[in-house]
């Protein structure tokens, strides 16, 4: 039987759906016993939630102050305090997971199985390496534990159990560090859906130009309910925000439908889509790479097509 | 003396289009260029101006592989670093073991701050800095965007999922280097031609007390799964056509 601790990410009060994307690939190593763990300053909202995905068997919580925001270092000796038990402790892979697990693994003295896309055993996973250019088998040793952090995009989200499983809060015997403090985050409060989840995700890329012209596709994207991406380099220019980057170092997403706009599709970009069901690239380069892994492909300029396809999306045929 | 290590992994080139070896033993990387891990190059950047600033004595690069990470580590002296550190080994080294020898070097040279990449472009990991800080039980400030130090503290903006965060550490800490951190510089020929006279000290794994562990056997290679080229559309009115077929607009 493997034992399986799953480290929930939330934001204190809401459960990320890539929680129960860990949980799914947990559910694929045969014999799958699944914990999932939520720290927080206080836990029982999200436990509720983290209880009530199918295949957890127990959700077991440590509260304090400290885990108002989520630190690494503050966390990470309070994981491996519980984590004596377990074979395997997953994460999800977004700059939660990335930050905290390989800390929990060194402090465990265990290997870590980055960006895990498939369970093949309890011992032998498959991930990316070389931006997606290979895909690497590796079996790890059956007596020792394994870390991971799970490739959300390679992973259906676990649906909804008949009945919630039991949550058991765990005293707090861990001492946490002080000398990494949280000071501030800014994000853009928006209204778009969530673009690591959307179903949809209209993209730009450095032919947009400008932060400005980047507006027509929100607009395009507020008619399709769809989030907005960029390409790195719409990022560096100062086009779009940090969050926004798809690609190697960005986000990694699987939505039904990505629609490219003035990207030209680096390697480094394609590694982030290639899980997307249907793939749109509008570019005037009939020779951007882009076209060679797009569903639709649409040689044009932008700035015509975009507003022309905005005044025909959900329009009747 | 407050000392600034920075990790310098030799990688095949940002360029070099990937491919897996016919019997899946590996990637093709005979004859192939290799580089400095971008990130890694970033890292040194960022010290080399924390350096510049006046906020540290002396810039240190290490790298740890074959013989022939002395290529590397001769750019990142010609870049600006002090002088450099050769971990040689021909052994397959995983970030765990990395993170081991950092930290044998960190305590040997009473770092204040050790700045690596983030991830290296070759596997992909993202893991040596947070397992080094884990070892060496200090702060982590991972994906950094911005670093100001103040003392013996540095206030670090990361990138992260929501946006931009900002963490304050106390020193020593590790810091992994974002994209968006830095341009590095460009080397000039006279600084080349420099690098040569300065100090590159090569250590065998004994002298930092790391044996290398199998932890993880890499079992086969594969390309990955290709997506299968579509069509073509004439104008804006087609493709809506084509996205409604599949419930999509």
């Amino acid at each position: 039987m493997s034992k399986i601790l799953v480290i929930a990410e939330h934001d204190g009060s809401k459960l990320n759906p890539a929680t129960a994307k860990c949980v799914a690939c947990a559910s694929a190593i045969p014999g799958a016993d699944i914990t999932v763990l939520v720290l927080a300053a206080s836990a029982g909202a999200v436990a509720a939630q983290a209880a009530s995905i199918a295949g957890v068997k127990r959700v077991v919580t440590l509260e304090s102050p400290a885990f108002t925001q989520a630190l690494a270092a503050v966390i990470a000796p309070a994981v491996v305090s519980v984590a004596g038990d377990y074979s395997h402790v997953f994460g999800p892979s977004t700059t939660f997971g990335k930050d905290l697990m390989p800390r929990i693994a060194a402090l465990l003295g265990a290997p870590q199985i980055s960006d895990l896309m498939a369970v093949e055993s309890a011992t032998r996973f498959k991930r990316p390496i070389y931006a997606g250019n290979a895909i690497v088998t590796v079996e790890c040793q059956a007596d020792s534990k394994v870390v991971a952090t799970v490739r959300t995009a390679s992973f259906e989200a676990a649906g909804a159990a008949s009945a919630a499983a039991p949550i058991e809060a765990l005293q707090l015997t861990a001492e946490l560090p002080t000398h990494t403090r949280f000071v501030s985050v800014t994000a853009a409060r928006s209204d778009r859906p969530d673009l690591q989840t959307a179903a949809r995700v209209v993209s730009g890329g450095r032919a947009l130009g400008s932060a400005d012209n980047f507006k027509i596709l929100y607009s395009l994207a507020d008619k399709m309910g769809a989030a907005v991406g960029a390409s790195r380099a719409a990022v560096d220019a100062g086009y779009a925000a940090n969050e926004m980057q798809v690609g190697q170092t960005g986000k990694i997403i699987a939505p039904e439908l990505y629609m490219a706009f003035g990207i030209s599709g680096a390697i480094q970009h394609l590694t982030g889509i290639k899980d997307a069901r249907t793939i749109v690239a509008v570019n005037k380069d009939p020779e951007a790479p882009i076209f060679e892994v797009a569903d639709f492909g649409l040689v044009g300029d932008l700035f015509q097509v975009v507003p022309e396809l905005e005044k025909l999306v959900g329009q009747k045929a | 003396m407050k000392r600034i290590l920075v990790s310098i992994k030799r990688v095949v080139d940002y360029n070099v289009r990937i491919r897996v070896k016919p019997d899946g033993t590996g990637v093709i990387t005979d004859g192939v260029k290799m580089s400095i891990n971008p990130f890694d190059e970033i890292a040194l950047e960022e010290a080399l101006r924390i350096k510049e600033k006046g906020q540290a004595d002396e810039v240190v690069a290490v790298s740890i592989g074959p013989a022939d990470c002395q290529q590397q580590l001769r750019t990142a002296l010609a870049m600006g670093a002090d002088r450099a550190l050769h971990v040689q080994t021909d052994a397959v080294i995983e970030p765990l073991d990395a993170a081991r020898i950092f930290k044998a070097l960190a305590d040997r040279e009473q770092a204040m701050l050790a700045i690596l990449g983030k991830q290296a472009i070759d596997d992909d990991a993202n893991q040596t800095g947070q397992m080094l800080a884990a070892l060496w039980n200090r702060p982590q400030a991972t994906f950094a965007s911005k670093v100001e130090i103040t003392g013996d503290k540095a206030l670090v903006i990361r990138e992260v999922d929501a946006g931009l965060e900002t963490l304050e550490i106390d020193l020593p800490a590790v810091i992994t280097a974002d994209l968006r951190l830095n341009e590095p510089r460009y080397v000039k020929l006279p600084d080349i031609m420099k690098a040569k006279k300065k100090p590159l000290d090569t250590l065998d794994l004994a002298a930092v007390g790391v044996a290398p562990t199998e932890r993880l056997r890499a079992v086969k290679f594969d390309p990955p799964a290709q997506r299968s080229k579509g069509v073509m559309v004439k104008d804006v009115q087609e493709l809506v056509e084509a996205l409604k077929r599949r419930g999509l607009a």
